[in-house]
C-alpha cells in the first residue's frame, strides 16, 4: 500500500541541548462543564504565568491542542486571549499532541524562533458534545464507522482488544492489573476524578460496554486542561523554575498501513532513534507514563518502546507491579482511566506528570529516584486504528 | 443460529408510538457514490483507474499512486472476519433499541479492512464471511457480513430486517390488485410470508379472470380504491392507513399513442390522472400514516411504485404513457426525499413491456406479470431502491447508463 519506511534517519539528529521543559500545570477536571474550551485553555495559560512569574507578553510562542475549540483554532485563540505570538502551532494529534507540541517547541526555542513557548491542551465536555465530536471526528469515521452502531472509540478498541487477546494470549486479568494499579496511584492524586479504590473483581464484573471491553476499560470523557512551558535552560534557571531535560523525542503517523488490524504502532519504527538520541536504553527508564484511553494500548506501547518484545506484554504485565513503590511505576497520576480524559488534554497528561516526577513536584505520587522517565502518546482513531504515535524521554536536570 | 422471527404481538394501543429515529446519515460525496450502487443492488468499491489499487473507505485519490481517476467497480465480498465485538452501548438514539449489536472488521483478499455489521449466523471471529452492502434506514450504504453459505432463517436477522423490507409478517396494500400484475403481487406477497394483503380495486363490478381468488382468499381483503378520486383514497386511508406496512402502487393507465396519432389531450390526461396524480393522491393520504409508524419494530417500512423503463427515455409510439411515467418518476423522487426522514424505503420499479392487454402488438421478450411480482418482492427482501426487471428493461437501463442520448435515438426505431 505505501512505500516502506526507514527506521533510522539518514542524518543523525541533534539533541535538544540548552532547551528545557518546565512549569507543569493542570486545571482540575470536571465531568461536565457549561464553559467552552477557550475557558479551560485560558485557565491553563494563566496558571503558566502564575507558576513562572512571566508577563503575558513574554510568552512569544503558543502551541494549542483542543477538539472542542471549533470553529476556532490556535489562530482565533490569540485574539480571543490577547496574545501576539511570533510562533504558533495548532496540534490536531489527540493523544500524541503533548509530545509533538514539545518536540516542535523545543526546536523553535533552540533555534531562536521563540523565547518562551506555552503549550496548552484542553477541552470542555458539554452534556451532548461528546456524541457530536464522535459523529464528526473524521471523514472516515463519519463515512465508515459512526453509522455502524455509533459506539465511538469503544467499538474500535474492542476490535483491537479482542484481536490482541486472541493473538498474544492476553487475559482480562492482565488488563485489569494495569487498571487496578493505576487506580491505586489515582487515590494519591487529589485531581483525579475517580476517588474510589478499584478491585480486580470489580473490574472483571463490571457491566459490558463492547465485548471484551467492560466499564473500567473505557476512559471517562470530562473537561479540563493541562500545560507546560518550553524555554532556554538559562532562562528557566534565572526564573528559579524547576525544569527537566528533553533527552529524546519521536513521532510517526499512519505506520504499518498494511497490517490487517492494529497490533503494533509507529513506536516500533522509531524507538531506536529515540533511545539513541537520549543515549539511554529502555532498562534506564524509572517510570512510564503511557497513553491509556483503553488498556490494550498500554500493551502496544510497552512493546513498541521495547520494554518487552512484540506480543510479550501479557508476560511483562504479569512480571511487574506497576505501583508507585514497585517495579516500573506506571501512569503515576492514575492515567486517563482514573483521572479522566479531558479531550486533547489526555495527550498532555502523561507528559505533565513525567515533568512533575523528574522535578520532584509529584507530591504524594512522587517516586524515588525519578531520573529518567518515558512518556508515550497515541492518537486519532481516524478509521480502524490510531494514526499518531509519539514518545519522549525526560531527564532530571 | 439466530432465532426465527416470531409473529409480532398485537400492538398495545395505550402504549405510546415509538417515534422514528434514523442512523447517522451524513456522508462524504465519495461515499454517496457507494450508496448509488447499493441502491441498485451492487456492492462496489473504489478502483484506481491508473494503478488498479482497490480501497476503502472511499477517498478522493488513490492511496498508492495519488491518481484522482477513481472508478466504482463491483467486488465479490468474500473475506475473513478478523475481529469482532458485541456493542452494548451507543451514543445515538436510533441504536438504543437495537443494542446489543454485533460488529466486526472484515479483511478482503484485496488487502482492505472494512467495518461491518455481523450477521447473527456467522461463527465467532476469525471466520470466513461474505460481505454485502445494504442501504440503512438513512438510505446510506453500510456493510453486513453474512455467513459464507445461506442459513435457513437468514433474512430474520435483526440488523437485516432493519435494512430490508421483507414482507414476512407485514401487512401490504396493493393498488389495482385485480390487474394481472396486481393478482400476481397478492399471491407472491402471501407466499413470502406477508401477514395479509389489502387488494385495492376500482370499479369492482368489472371482474376480470382471477378476481374470485382475491375475494375468496382468507388473507386477502378486497377494498375499494380509485386513484382518480381523492375521496376514495382518503376513505381507504382513514380505515386502513394506520395499519399498512408496505404500499405497492401498481395502478397504471396505459395507451399506445404518440403526439401526432390523435388530436386532443384526453388520453394523455387519463394517463396522468392515474399514473401521476393518482400517485400524488396516494402519497398525500397514505404517506403521513406510514411515516408516523416507521419507528415501531415490525411496522411501516416501504413504498413501491411500478413505473416503466420508458420513464428514463421516451418510447415515442407510447409517448404520452412514457411522459406520465417520467412525471411519476420525478414525483417519486420527491416522495423518497420526504419518506427518508422516517426511514421508509421508496422502491422504484422500471419494467420493460409487461405481457398484458396493452402490449399485444409489442414483440417479445415481454415480462410475465408473475415474474414482475417476483422481482418486486425480491427487491423488498434485498432492500434495494431501484430495479429494472426483465431483459428489455435491463438492456435499456444499461444503454441509458452508458449514453442516454444514444438510447434516445435507438428508441426512434422501435
Amino acid at each position: 500500500m505505501s512505500a516502506s519506511v526507514q527506521s533510522q534517519p539518514a542524518f543523525p539528529r541533534s539533541r535538544y541541548d540548552g532547551v528545557v521543559i518546565t512549569a507543569p500545570v493542570t486545571i482540575p477536571y470536571v465531568r461536565y462543564s457549561e464553559k467552552d474550551a477557550h475557558w479551560f485553555l485560558a485557565r491553563a495559560l494563566a496558571a503558566l504565568l502564575k507558576t513562572s512569574g512571566l508577563r503575558k507578553d513574554e510568552i512569544d510562542g503558543l502551541g494549542v491542542s483542543s477538539f472542542t475549540l471549533f470553529p476556532d483554532t490556535a489562530v482565533g485563540l490569540t485574539q480571543h486571549l490577547g496574545f501576539s505570538p511570533r510562533w504558533l502551532d495548532h496540534l490536531p494529534f489527540g493523544g500524541a499532541s503533548g509530545i509533538i507540541a514539545l518536540r516542535r517547541a523545543a526546536r523553535a526555542v533552540q533555534n531562536g524562533d521563540a523565547n518562551v513557548i506555552a503549550c496548552v491542551a484542553g477541552d470542555t465536555n458539554h452534556v451532548d458534545s461528546f456524541r457530536q465530536n464522535l459523529a464528526n471526528f473524521s471523514r472516515f469515521a463519519r463515512d465508515a464507522v459512526y453509522p455502524f452502531g455509533s459506539g465511538g472509540p469503544n467499538a474500535n478498541f474492542a476490535f483491537l482488544t479482542a484481536h490482541y487477546m486472541r493473538r498474544f494470549g492476553a487475559t482480562a486479568e492482565d488488563f485489569g492489573k494495569l487498571c487496578v494499579a493505576q487506580r491505586d496511584n489515582a487515590l494519591r492524586n487529589p485531581l483525579a476524578l475517580f476517588k474510589k479504590k478499584l478491585t480486580l473483581e470489580e473490574y472483571l464484573n463490571a457491566r459490558p460496554i463492547a465485548d471484551p471491553l467492560k466499564l473500567f476499560d473505557c476512559v471517562m470523557p470530562c473537561a479540563g486542561s493541562e500545560g507546560f512551558l518550553v524555554m532556554r535552560e538559562e532562562h528557566a534557571r534565572r526564573l528559579g523554575l524547576p525544569y527537566a531535560r528533553i533527552l529524546g523525542t519521536i513521532e510517526r503517523h499512519n505506520a504499518f498501513p498494511d497490517d490487517p488490524i492494529q497490533d503494533r504502532g509507529g513506536w516500533m519504527l522509531d524507538r531506536d532513534d529515540l533511545y539513541a538520541q537520549a543515549a539511554l536504553g529502555p532498562e534506564d527508564m524509572q517510570f512510564f507514563e503511557a497513553y491509556d484511553d483503553y488498556p490494550v494500548i498500554n500493551a502496544l506501547q510497552m512493546e513498541g518502546l521495547a520494554l518487552c518484545g512484540y506480543g510479550e506484554a501479557p508476560n511483562f504485565i504479569r512480571n511487574n507491579s506497576f505501583s508507585l513503590g514497585g517495579s516500573l511505576p506506571f501512569n503515576t497520576s492514575g492515567g486517563q482511566l482514573s483521572a479522566g480524559q479531558a479531550g486533547a488534554a489526555g495527550g498532555f497528561l502523561g507528559l505533565v506528570q513525567a515533568l512533575r516526577q523528574v522535578t520532584d513536584q509529584a507530591g504524594a505520587m512522587q517516586i524515588p529516584q525519578a531520573n529518567h522517565g518515558l512518556v508515550s502518546g497515541f492518537g486519532m482513531i481516524n478509521y480502524d486504528r490510531g494514526l499518531c504515535t509519539g514518545a519522549a524521554i525526560l531527564g532530571r536536570a | 443460529m439466530i432465532e426465527p422471527l416470531k409473529r409480532p404481538q398485537k400492538r398495545n394501543p395505550i402504549l405510546p408510538l415509538r417515534q422514528p429515529t434514523l442512523p447517522p446519515g451524513t456522508r462524504s460525496r465519495a461515499s454517496k457514490q457507494m450508496a448509488a450502487a447499493v441502491a441498485e443492488g451492487r456492492f462496489e468499491l473504489q478502483h484506481c483507474h491508473d494503478c488498479g489499487q482497490i480501497q476503502y473507505p472511499p477517498r478522493d485519490a488513490c492511496t498508492r499512486c495519488l491518481s484522482v481517476r477513481l472508478e466504482w467497480k463491483e467486488v465479490d465480498g468474500r473475506g475473513e472476519l478478523i475481529s469482532e465485538t458485541l456493542l452494548h452501548h451507543s451514543n445515538e438514539l436510533y441504536f438504543r433499541h437495537l443494542v446489543p449489536l454485533r460488529l466486526g472488521l472484515v479483511r478482503l483478499p484485496q488487502d482492505i479492512t472494512l467495518l461491518a455489521y455481523i450477521h447473527g449466523d456467522c461463527p465467532p471471529a476469525p471466520t470466513p464471511v461474505r460481505l454485502q452492502a445494504h442501504l440503512d434506514k438513512s438510505g446510506q450504504a453500510v456493510l453486513v457480513a453474512l455467513p459464507p453459505v445461506d442459513t435457513p432463517q437468514m433474512a430474520d436477522d435483526r440488523i437485516l430486517r432493519e435494512m430490508t423490507s421483507d414482507p414476512k409478517f407485514r401487512k401490504v396494500l396493493v393498488t389495482d390488485a385485480k390487474s394481472a400484475t396486481g393478482q400476481a403481487l397478492c399471491k407472491t406477497l402471501l407466499d413470502a410470508g406477508a401477514d395479509m394483503v389489502w387488494a385495492g380495486v376500482a370499479e369492482p363490478w368489472k371482474q376480470p379472470p382471477g378476481f374470485d381468488m382475491l375475494v375468496k382468499h382468507p388473507n386477502i381483503t378486497v377494498v375499494p380504491l380509485d386513484l382518480s378520486d381523492a375521496r376514495s383514497v382518503q376513505d381507504l386511508s382513514s380505515s386502513i392507513g394506520a395499519k399498512v406496512d408496505i404500499l405497492i402502487n401498481n395502478a397504471e393507465f396505459h395507451r399506445n399513442t404518440g403526439i401526432a396519432d390523435r388530436p386532443g389531450t384526453e388520453t394523455a390526461r387519463a394517463e396522468m390522472e392515474i399514473n401521476y396524480f393518482g400517485l400524488m393522491r396516494l402519497a398525500q393520504y397514505f404517506g403521513p400514516a406510514l411515516r408516523a409508524r416507521s419507528g415501531e419494530g415490525i411496522a411501516a417500512t416501504a413504498w413501491v411504485n411500478v413505473l416503466s423503463v420508458y420513464a428514463l427515455s421516451s418510447l415515442p409510439n407510447q409517448g404520452t404513457f412514457s411522459a406520465s411515467k417520467a412525471a411519476a418518476l420525478s414525483l417519486s423522487q420527491t416522495l423518497r426525499a420526504e419518506m427518508h426522514h422516517a426511514g421508509i424505503r421508496v422502491v422504484n420499479v422500471f419494467p420493460g413491456p409487461i405481457d398484458d392487454e396493452w402490449t399485444q402488438l409489442v414483440p417479445p421478450p415481454k415480462l410475465a406479470p408473475a415474474a414482475l411480482a417476483k422481482s418486486i418482492v425480491k427487491a423488498l427482501q434485498d432492500g434495494v431502491e431501484d430495479i429494472y426487471p426483465g431483459d428489455v428493461a435491463q438492456d435499456l437501463f444499461q444503454k441509458w447508463r452508458l449514453n442516454a442520448k444514444a438510447l434516445e435515438r435507438d428508441l426512434w426505431e422501435q
